[in-house]
């Protein structure tokens, strides 16, 4: 074991693992606001349109996040997309994630009852009040604990993203282990930093889910 | 419009699939007047309380809320989707109480009553609080008023509900089952709160399964089978001198159920 290790590559490890956060943060966001905008549309009577979006859903989740990457940013320039490995890394990660959110986000509005709505509807609120004043909190009670398990294998996914060079935790790891041979203290590192990660995701969806429940223990 | 009734249908129909819930259904009622809708359950009475506010959407003919067709507009001779913010509008004034309360379990005693007068009434929170405490005093609930749904007993959830419906000035109330979920001893106080408000000359129409509350408030009874008005009138008529056996056997079933 060779501790000074830490020393000499923590500055890299450091700005890795923020590239990581930033990654994760942006295309999670991203991710979760194309799939509630999907799951939006899908809700349209306007049935091309439902299978259409169905039939997209259907190819980004039943596709492997490796190749999507692969396709966006080495494919991408064919059809006049030319971005940077971050900017494309967080693009993918928001298209894969969005079909995912987009499935929990229908699942939640399947989930409200229809009474909670109809109220709403008879006493005359407009259909954006009723979204968020009525829907949304009923659906958040029942979808956090999946928007949490998706945004942690969310977090995983962003490994993926080294083999388009994109400056992330594990590109750097990869450079420690190659320029340095230390192979336990390059993996001991990478298991503290990811774990460190999806606690953090973790506490923050209890805390969420702590939160939109917290009427159900008001006296 | 000041003299059109209340409530108008003319010839109402409404299918869901192969089934045909509502048969022509001809029905006014006045201002101010007290209508039960009774008979078997599958009869239509819900669907047709629905689409006088147009939860529910009707197939043919005309549902008119003082002089308005309400859900569609027909525009030489041809009928489209009322625009919803007219809908909304229309809505504001009738209000509705259903089965199942139907409260928002995140929101107090309070702010149920106060999220549609700030949603749909455009008032700002600290008229809409104001308001809203007085209206769940009007109904007994004041000392709840911060209370969230799941914490009170269903006779006073119920009557949370029909404080947030009041709260709008609806001239108008449609009561869908009110006391069905309730437990046999909370059906009282919600039935007091009604019958204050038929005393007040609010226009109600109701659908319940209390013959007492039906024979002693309401102004006519109408009693549906099969998706069609069977028998119609004061209640001592329909109740108790009906000569339709359809009436009669229902009325004795109800009876026998309940030991008397």
């Amino acid at each position: 074991m060779d501790f000074s290790l830490y020393l000499r590559y923590g500055p890299s490890l450091a700005t890795g693992f923020g590239v990581t956060l930033l990654c994760w943060f942006a295309g999670a966001a991203l991710g979760m606001i194309i799939g509630f905008i999907l799951a939006l549309l899908r809700r349209l009577p306007v049935p091309p349109l439902a299978w259409l979006l169905r039939g997209l859903i259907e190819v980004v989740r039943g596709t492997p996040f490796l190749i999507q990457l692969y396709l966006l940013y080495d494919g991408g320039p064919s059809f006049g997309l030319r971005l940077g490995a971050t900017q494309a890394g967080i693009l993918a990660l928001g298209i894969y994630g969005s079909a995912y959110f987009a499935e929990i986000f229908r699942a939640g509005f399947a989930a409200v009852p229809a009474g909670q709505v109809e109220a709403a509807q008879s006493l005359g609120m407009p259909a954006f009040a009723i979204l968020r004043r009525v829907r949304l909190p009923a659906m958040a009670v029942a979808i956090v604990p999946a928007l949490t398990n998706m945004l942690i294998i969310l977090s995983k996914e962003t490994v993926v993203l080294s083999v388009i060079t994109v400056p992330e935790l594990m590109y750097r790891m990869q450079s420690m282990a190659a320029e340095t041979f230390a192979t336990f203290e390059t993996i001991l590192a990478m298991a503290l930093l990811y774990w460190l990660m999806v606690e953090i995701v973790a506490r923050l969806g209890r805390a969420a889910e702590w939160r939109v429940t917290a009427y159900m223990r008001a006296a | 419009m000041t003299d059109a009734p209340s409530v108008e249908m003319r010839g109402v129909c409404k299918r869901f699939g192969a089934l045909q819930v509502l048969r022509d259904i001809d029905l006014s009622v006045a201002r101010s007047e007290v209508v039960c809708l009774i008979g078997p359950s599958g009869s239509g009475k819900s669907t047709l309380l629905r689409c006088i506010n147009f939860l529910e959407s009707y197939d043919a003919g005309d549902v008119r809320v003082e002089g308005r067709l309400i859900g569609y507009l027909d525009d030489r001779g041809r009928r489209r989707r009322m625009p919803g913010r007219a809908l909304q509008e229309m809505r504001r004034s009738i209000g509705m109480v259903f089965q199942h309360f139907n409260l928002w379990p995140h929101m107090t005693a309070l702010g149920n009553v106060a999220e549609p007068l700030m949603r749909a009434r455009g008032l700002r929170r600290a008229d809409a609080t104001e308001r809203a405490a007085a209206m769940l005093a009007r109904v007994g609930l004041a000392e709840k008023a911060h209370s969230y749904p799941a914490r009170l007993s269903g006779g006073q959830q119920q009557r949370v509900a029909i404080a947030r419906s009041l709260a709008m000035e609806p001239r108008l109330m449609l009561f869908d089952e009110p006391t069905s979920a309730l437990d046999p001893e909370l059906v009282g106080e919600v039935l007091n709160v009604m019958r204050d408000l038929a005393a007040e000359g609010m226009t109600m129409i109701v659908v319940t399964h209390e013959m007492g509350f039906a024979a002693s408030v309401a102004g006519r009874i109408a009693f549906l089978d099969q998706g069609r008005i069977a028998a119609i009138g004061p209640p001592r008529a329909v109740l108790h001198d009906s000569g339709k056996p359809r009436v009669r056997q229902f009325l004795q079933t109800y009876h026998e159920r309940n030991g008397f």
